[in-house]
């Protein structure tokens, strides 16, 4: 029996939404503890698939397998098995800090004894230890962020998601999120899976990369193959010439449309 | 808050005299447990805003994505919703006291809570299962629009239910509000036009089927 170290599988995932392949048949391997990055323009699939493999969203055909769980009926585990920082923050912004990882930590069942030491523990690591009984709605973006990252990690996830993790933050502050993530990976062997649309991101930060446009996997491997494999000698220019180099005209989105009406709201 | 007290306040005096004179007693004692209820009514429905927001871009995503199933996120969500409406329909309870309210009994108290809970449990659980079938807010605001105002106003709240249009009657008679105010006013001042036990039946199988109907379409919303 070839021992399998992909700790996640994809085979021929497909989401049709109406009459639209969001995701058209993609298929990928990603090997534990490995950084893997789903690059692609914006509305080309990115945040669809990891919504299904997240178990927010149910494929329409094709099988998802995580830590080597199925993930059509065997949900539970497979959620034990990552962490997520989305897009969007998924905070509740009443709460403390403290109250946030502790919630979470109830979510998903942390034995009591253990709840407060993994919670200084990854606060600390996270460097927000000082402002654990501050209520999150007064955190910067950044604070918010590493606030999920450390939340994300609260269970000893074997993978960690992440949905345009650095979007909207500083230079500094993007550097300081990425060395927490790459320190766990390094001394865990976690598994990082993330989407992007900055190609230096992609190309500093991920050991293989997989392009995606229009729902499809346009070529996947590391940064040399693909620069090998379309005569380029950057990914930006791999990039561009595997997905054309046209600006695409986007309609908003109903979500870009609440994405608005909030930032008027929060400021 | 404000606005029941309005309604209640405003009404109760300047129709007081006028439903005096009409022979049927003290306005205010009338009005009243409509007047809490509405409040509760409000609380609840708007709980169900939460979710349109909440699952782009709050703590319901985090919810979904842990291991715990749908249902118990959205009983918890419900609940919880119907716990902060109870609260807010004791601060009004509270203030109807101080405008000259008097409920018959302290005895009454434990089943005013019931009936209420359970109408705030139904109201939850409406503004739960509409907002899990709509995605943006808009769409929201308009249905609430058009949805609250009649369901407080043809409930009985503000007129007793004698000779009335055939019309207005009918839809007060299929408006679950209406149950719950004829219950709270039994048990707040004795009078009840339907019965305590239609009532409390009603109000019981209403409410369980739409908690039903509201996790339902929870469990099916598609982020």
């Amino acid at each position: 029996m070839k021992k399998n170290d992909n700790t996640i599988t994809v085979r021929n995932l497909t989401k049709k939404f109406k009459e639209i392949n969001a995701v058209d048949d993609i298929s990928f391997d990603v090997k534990r503890g490995e950084i893997f990055a789903f690059l692609g323009p914006n509305g080309a699939g990115k945040s669809t698939t990891i919504k299904m493999l997240t178990t927010l969203l149910e494929p329409t055909k094709g099988e998802i397998i995580i830590n080597g769980f199925n993930s059509k009926n065997d949900k539970d585990s497979v959620r034990h098995s990552f962490g997520i920082v989305f897009q969007d923050p998924s905070l509740d912004d009443d709460l403390t800090a403290l109250e946030n990882m502790q919630f979470h930590a109830v979510l998903y069942n942390i034995p009591k004894k253990i709840r407060e030491s993994r919670i200084e523990e990854l606060m600390k690591f996270v460097e927000l230890w000082e402002r654990k009984n501050d209520l999150v709605k007064t955190f910067s973006g950044g604070m918010k962020r590493r606030l999920e990252i450390a939340r994300g990690l609260l269970h000893h996830p074997k993978i960690l998601f992440l949905d345009e993790p650095t979007l909207g933050l500083d230079p500094q502050t993007r550097k300081h999120t990425w060395d927490y993530i790459l320190n766990i990976n390094r001394k865990e062997n976690m598994t990082v899976f993330f989407t992007t649309h900055y190609m230096e991101e992609a190309e500093k930060i991920a050991q293989r990369v997989a392009v995606i446009d229009h729902g499809k996997i346009v070529a996947q491997g590391t940064n040399g193959e693909l620069q090998k494999s379309t005569n380029t000698n950057s990914l930006e220019e791999a990039f561009l010439s595997l997905t054309g180099n046209e600006i695409r005209d986007e309609e908003i989105s109903k979500l870009d449309l609440m994405r608005q009406r909030r930032m008027i709201h929060h400021h | 808050m404000g606005q029941p007290l309005l309604f209640l306040v405003a009404f109760g005096f300047g129709f007081g005299s006028i439903y005096q004179k009409a022979g049927e007693g003290n306005y205010i004692q009338f009005l009243a447990p409509g007047i809490i209820l509405m409040s509760v009514l409000m609380t609840a429905m708007f709980s169900g805003i939460d979710i349109i927001w909440d699952r782009q871009f709050g703590f319901l995503k985090e919810t979904l994505v842990a291991p715990v199933s749908r249902l118990e996120i959205i009983l918890g969500k419900t609940l919880g919703g119907a716990t902060v409406a109870m609260f807010q329909g004791i601060i009004v309870f509270l203030l109807t006291l101080i405008v000259g309210f008097r409920p018959q009994s302290l005895a009454s108290i434990f089943p005013a809570f019931i009936i209420t809970f359970l109408v705030a449990v139904f109201f939850a659980s409406l503004g739960t299962a509409i907002a899990s079938t709509l995605d943006d807010m808009q769409g929201f605001q308009l249905i609430m629009n058009f949805l609250i105002m009649p369901f407080i106003f043809l409930s009985g709240t503000f007129f007793p239910l004698s000779n009335l249009p055939k019309a207005i009657e009918f839809i007060i008679k299929i408006n679950p509000l209406a149950y719950g105010v004829d219950g709270l006013r039994g048990v707040l001042i004795g009078a009840s036009s339907f019965g305590m036990v239609t009532d409390m039946l009603v109000l019981s199988v209403v409410t369980l089927a739409f908690l039903g109907i509201g996790s339902y379409l929870f469990s099916k919303i598609q982020i």
